[in-house]
């Protein structure tokens, strides 16, 4: 490997330290001990095989979303959405839970569960889509309209949670009935964790790195993603192709919440996605979309997540601390990960055009 | 409905739009120069509970009686906040030449956080408030005074800061220079004007009058702190922005008339206790799809069309609702 | 003021752009600064007028030297420069875009600024609206509104690259009239840049000659046009031949057709091209060919009339599943009407009838919506159709529009690969992009990006990725910014596909090219279709003055 490649590959080892040197200072500043906010991070991950198994519950969600979101910031798109199509997934899968399922104690769950996801993939499809068409026939931008869709598909779960789907003894608002047990994802032993939904996981990725890389569909959504009119003159139909991205990304969303929501939970519950979209957000933008380190940056911010938890019973920390870590990760890793933009090193400069400039008017002549 | 009722509405609008409309300024302020400032949502929520919590030490610390001082001294913390997340989302657009939306979408959801974790020592505590002045003479007039001249100091401010932003851009040589490089960063960068210190500085600016825009939450129109105490108010101001135009006075009305929705929302509730909470707060997040909607599609430009000839140009120019040009955009200086 | 460039050098790489030149600009004259495309024309110039720094070299002025960190500041010394482009405020009012960095005093005083607008445009000769917004007008206009600008501020040269492009043959007589004045009455120093002969020849006292990056020779008035050639080119140029064309089936067929956008609207145009005929559309920028091009090829919708291809309708939007758009409309009706019976016949109370309605809305809105994106998500666009119906468009934008930036050659070659399959047969790609490559003489390999390629090789790229045969090729300015000799070789390969029966119809601003390479010209002229005229029996004196708007009585 060349030095420059090396100088490349090893450098973003320095904002991460950095980033937990600010973390670290900001614990002293608020009168916390480092080491014990740490230790307890690390035990509330790893500490017991039960604790273990909660890392990789958490692994799987955040692995769908960030799969999904390959596929979208692949096309050029920021789908903000992702936290709600996660949440229309679950009220998907909560769905046909609590309308096949629940009435049907003796339907096989290899019946059950295979509708249960694939509700939730639709469900999660269609309202990325929507936030699709809103933009393409719209003009919305998809920030917007993920943020708007985001917050109703949260007040649609309160609803649904306080009204319809209420538990017959009323009054706790957390979640609906628990789920009949032919509903839920098969466990692993004691724990929360459904090893089926991690092999689906890994399948999903490998599918979608095969369909982004080898696919004459892959190669379109790159081309939209790179130039959105470039392509489309070169006759890629750029609409359908950003709302098909769209559609992948909710369906790995629309998993992820159905996988929390018959996995992790029995329920459906008030805070289904707890944030697990954005921060599927930061883990592509930590690893550049690139599939490997996305399924390990996942699986640290996995081992954040989990771990946090831990950490705000034991040392009366927010909770949001974890979101913090990963925050400042991510934050200083887009700021100061590339050494060439930051030492203002010139490249030189492209010949310039021979000729009188491009004079681009659309629709004029 | 009785004639004072209409004028408690009223009042109530013009002071719940206020905080809102600094940050809908502030915002307009920036992009204008050409930056986007995604970290909105975080940097109110940051700044809000700066704000409180500096207000309220200062307070106890000092042994205050007033809350003059501990106020003033919120609003420079929460100011400070604002200028600093926005001076990172300016440094690395501009001297990093990273993607703009990346750095602010982190930064929204870390300072969101950071704002939770700090914060979460000083939550439903009473502290501090802003003076309410009601202005002598003028108050009294019927119908206008109790609307327009009986309320706290900040209320007033943002109206004359709304005023000011306007005629800074378009009355004066320095705004016009800032919105030359909003619009063609090339064509300014070839007449002289500094496009980086420009962006830099005007982006300080914004995110200070944002930082103030938290602190009016929190020490003014929704006191004290809670975790999330204003999620997503941010997030609205950004589609105002774009649905004023990139406008002080257009963007000051997109205000205006959602903390009218918001009070006339809050009203009929009272009114009708039985329908549920949901349907009005499904509202705003309608409401803010349906103005960008309209802004994003051909409805207006189909208005345009339908008014008679001598009108079409003037108000094509008054419905313009194109961003600034260079809105975004990373300017290589050759 | 006395300008002198002295042993001017640029490197940009390894590309040495201007190398060793000097030259020298005396007052009240009127200097050519002659080259074809790429030989460093442009780059001298921008040195000059201070947007970029020469890699050596010295620039005098009045026998002091200086240097410039900026454009102002060779401004401030009195050196200004016009680009084809204006560096101006296009959404701004021509005040607005005056005053911007004019002076360093607070407040903008808009009436006086008007008014010294309007007196400096008596002076100069110029007409201008103070208050008129600059995207309305036109490119010729908002070169003189910058011209004035600069005068205002002092300019004593201005430098004018490439300023016939695109404006009228009236409004370059005007532009002539001006440069001469300012220079041999107000003793101001012009230096007009160009890469034609004839406007040189017309207006300067004096031309520089560059080629390759060098100064080949200076000449003054009077100028040999041999001589002028060869220093140009070093050569002469071969003539082509124009194919022969004869009576060929329509293919295009365009009907009253009114196309309309934000900014211009054409109205009823009316043309015909057949197979194998080339249409030249000519006119100032603005003027309408570039809608009615992308009107034909789909992208644009046709408010009235029609455009056919071969019989088909090229139409906007065709939407498969329009009928659906039913769905939710009878379902909400359907169901309020049910609920409304029922409470009528007093089988249900109000409330159960209002909680009916609004199910009866949340089912109704939830199909409108999976309609709408159903909808959405199967429409095919008017311009893919034409594609697949053997059209293809090339935008003048190369890398903003019609390639890629970061995809590679082999990529492109699959992304435009009519018999996609699922997977990608890179291999296949591979092959045919190097079969291309060598065909087209594209210089560049299958892997390299399309953004590493230069202006030229991105046209043949551009052109090795259309399909064979196509029945229309519709072309943006095919040979802007190439020399000549590529520009000859694209026109070789339109002749081909000629010959193959496609038929072209393309926009060009050179109307030496429009009128050696159509058979037909239709001329544009604010926003109306003047005429179509026989390339063959006209000249470019008479398509200048059409092209200007005066309609010739014959």
């Amino acid at each position: 490997m060349s030095g420059e490649k090396l100088i490349k590959t090893l450098w973003p080892v320095l904002p991460i330290a950095l980033a937990l040197l600010v973390i670290t200072l900001l614990l002293l500043v608020v009168g916390a001990s480092p080491a014990e906010t740490y230790g307890a991070m690390i035990d509330g991950a790893f500490g017991s095989s039960d604790k273990v198994f909660s890392t990789l519950a958490f692994w799987v969600p955040l692995l769908f979303c960030s799969i999904g979101l390959l596929v979208t910031f692949t096309t050029g798109l920021w789908n903000i959405g992702v936290e709600g199509q996660m949440i229309m997934g679950a009220i998907g899968a909560s769905w046909v839970a609590l309308k096949v399922a629940h009435p049907n104690p003796e339907l096989s769950p290899w019946i059950v569960i295979p509708l249960e996801l694939i509700a939730g993939a639709v469900f999660g499809a269609l309202w990325a889509a929507l936030a699709g068409v809103l933009k393409t026939r719209g003009g919305v931008h998809e920030i917007f309209g993920g943020v708007a869709l985001n917050n109703l598909a949260i007040i649609a779960t309160n609803f649904l949670i306080s009204g319809p789907w209420q538990p017959p003894e009323g009054g706790s608002f957390r979640g609906t009935v628990p789920f009949s047990k032919n509903a839920l994802l098969p466990l692993f032993m004691n724990t929360r964790f459904s090893p089926l939904s991690l092999g689906l996981a890994l399948l999903a990725l490998i599918a979608v790195v095969i369909a982004l890389r080898g696919t004459a569909w892959g190669l379109r959504l790159r081309a939209l993603g790179k130039s959105l009119r470039s392509a489309f003159i070169l006759g890629v139909p750029s609409e359908r192709g950003m709302i098909e991205a769209m559609m992948v990304g909710g369906m790995m969303a629309g998993l992820a919440g159905a996988v929390r929501t018959l996995s992790w939970f029995d329920s459906l519950r008030q805070s289904i996605s707890g944030g697990i979209g954005f921060l599927a957000i930061l883990i592509v933008l930590l690893a550049g979309s690139r599939p490997l380190l996305t399924l390990i940056i996942a699986f640290v911010f996995s081992v954040l997540l989990n771990g946090g938890t831990i950490v705000q019973l034991r040392t009366q920390l927010h909770s949001s601390l974890s979101g913090i870590i990963q925050g400042a990760l991510v934050l200083f890793v887009l700021l100061f990960g590339d050494p060439w933009r930051l030492f203002k090193r010139r490249q030189p400069e492209p010949p310039p055009e021979p000729g009188p400039p491009e004079v681009l008017e659309e629709g004029a002549a | 409905m009785t004639s004072s009722t209409i004028v408690l509405l009223l009042a109530s609008i013009v002071a719940q739009s206020a905080p809102l409309m600094l940050a809908i300024t502030g915002e307009t302020i920036t992009e204008r120069a050409g930056v986007i400032n995604l970290s909105l949502d975080g940097t109110m929520m940051f700044s809000a509970m700066a704000g409180f919590v500096v207000a309220l030490r200062v307070q106890q610390i000092g042994g205050f009686e007033a809350n003059l001082v501990p106020v003033l001294a919120g609003y420079s913390a929460a100011a400070l906040s604002g200028a600093l997340i926005a001076l990172i989302v300016a440094w690395g657009s501009i001297r990093l030449r990273q993607d703009q939306v990346a750095i602010g979408f982190v930064l929204t959801l870390l300072m969101a956080d950071l704002a939770n974790f700090l914060g979460q020592n000083f939550t439903r505590i009473p502290g501090p408030s802003v003076k309410h002045i009601g202005i002598p003479v003028l108050k009294d007039i019927p119908f206008l005074g109790p609307v327009l001249f009986n309320h706290d100091l900040i209320i007033y401010l943002t109206y004359v800061i709304v005023f000011v932003a306007w005629w800074w851009l378009y009355r004066t040589q320095p705004g016009l220079r800032m919105r030359g490089v909003g619009e063609r960063p090339a064509s300014a960068f070839a007449r002289g004007v500094n496009i980086g210190g420009t962006r830099y500085l005007y982006t300080l600016i914004g995110g200070a009058l944002v930082g103030m825009a938290g602190a009016t939450y929190s020490l003014d129109v929704k006191l004290g702190w809670s975790d999330n105490h204003i999620l997503g108010v941010g997030w609205i101001a950004l589609a105002i922005v774009i649905f004023g135009g990139w406008h002080p006075l257009r963007g000051a009305f997109g205000a205006i008339l959602y903390g009218a929705t918001k009070t006339l929302a809050t009203a009929l509730q009272q009114s009708f206790p039985e329908v549920p909470t949901v349907l009005f707060n499904t509202l705003q997040w309608l409401l803010m799809l349906g103005v960008l909607l309209l802004v994003g599609g051909d409805t207006l430009k189909r208005l345009v069309e339908l008014a008679p000839k001598p009108l079409r140009r003037p108000l094509a120019q008054a419905l313009r609702f194109a961003p600034p040009e260079g809105l975004g955009q990373t300017f290589f200086e050759e | 003021m006395r300008v002198e460039l002295k042993h001017i050098h640029k490197r940009f790489g390894d590309v040495h752009a201007n190398n060793d030149i000097s030259i020298v600009f005396e007052p009240g004259h009127i200097y050519g600064l002659l080259g074809e495309n790429g030989a460093g024309k442009s780059t001298l110039m921008k040195i000059l007028s201070g947007y970029q720094p020469p890699s050596s070299g010295q620039i005098w002025v009045d026998g002091r030297t200086v240097s410039f960190h900026s454009p102002s500041d060779a401004l401030r010394i009195g050196i200004g420069m016009l680009y084809q482009e204006p560096k101006d405020f296009p959404p701004m009012r021509t005040v607005e875009n005056h005053l911007l960095a004019y002076d360093e005093r607070l407040m903008l005083h808009i009436s006086d600024a008007s008014n010294d607008l309007l007196d400096a445009g008596e002076r100069y000769g110029f007409e201008n609206d103070p208050m008129v917004y600059l995207d309305t007008l036109t490119l010729g206009q908002r070169q003189q509104v910058e011209m004035l600008r600069q005068l205002a501020l002092g300019a004593e040269m201005l430098i004018l690259d490439e300023p016939t492009t695109g404006i009228s043959a009236e409004q370059k007589d005007v532009l002539f009239a001006t440069m001469r004045r300012l220079a041999h009455a107000e003793g101001k120093t012009i230096v007009l840049v160009s890469h034609k002969l004839e406007e040189v020849q017309e207006l300067c006292d004096a031309v520089a000659v560059l080629r390759k990056g060098q100064l080949v020779g200076q000449r003054a008035r009077p100028f040999s046009t041999d001589d002028l050639v060869e220093m140009m080119f070093g050569q002469s140029i071969p003539r082509t031949e124009r194919p022969h064309f004869e009576d060929t089936p329509p293919v295009l067929l365009v009907e009253s057709a009114t196309i309309h956008t934000y900014s211009l609207t054409i109205e009823d145009i009316n043309l015909q091209l057949c197979e194998g005929e080339v249409l030249g559309l000519a006119g100032l920028e603005g003027s309408g060919q570039k809608l009615l091009l992308q009107a034909c090829a789909g992208l644009l919708p046709v408010r009235s009339g029609r455009i056919e291809l071969d019989g088909w309708q090229v139409k906007g939007l065709r939407s498969p599943l329009a009928a659906g758009r039913w769905a939710a409309p009878l379902v909400l009706l359907g169901m309020t009407a049910w609920y409304l019976v029922r409470f009528l016949t007093g089988t249900i109370r109000g409330l159960q009838l209002a909680g009916g309605i609004l199910s009866a809305l949340l089912i109704a809105g939830t199909l409108q919506l999976v309609f709408m994106i159903l909808n959405a998500w199967t429409s095919r666009d008017a311009y893919h159709e034409f594609r697949t119906r053997g059209g293809a468009y090339v935008p003048a934008g190369r890398l903003e529009e019609a390639l890629v930036p970061g995809l590679t050659l082999t990529e492109h070659t699959a992304l435009v690969d009519p018999e996609l399959n699922i997977m990608v047969d890179w291999d296949g790609a591979k092959e045919t992009i190097s079969q291309r490559i060598v065909r087209f003489g594209i210089i560049g390999r299958p892997e390299t990006k399309v953004e590493a390629l230069s202006g030229g090789n991105q046209q043949r790229a551009m052109l090795a990725l259309l399909k064979s045969p196509l029945r229309i090729l519709l072309l943006e300015h095919p040979t802007r910014g190439l020399d000549v000799t590529s520009a000859n070789w694209m026109w070789e390969l339109f002749s081909e596909r000629r010959q193959e029966g496609t038929a072209i119809m393309f926009i060009s601003a050179d109307l030496d090219e429009l009128l050696e390479r159509s058979d037909r010209i239709a001329v544009f002229s604010g926003g109306k279709l003047l005429g179509i005229v026989n390339a063959r029996q006209t000249s470019v004196e008479e398509l200048g003055y059409l092209i200007g708007g005066k309609v010739d009585e014959r």
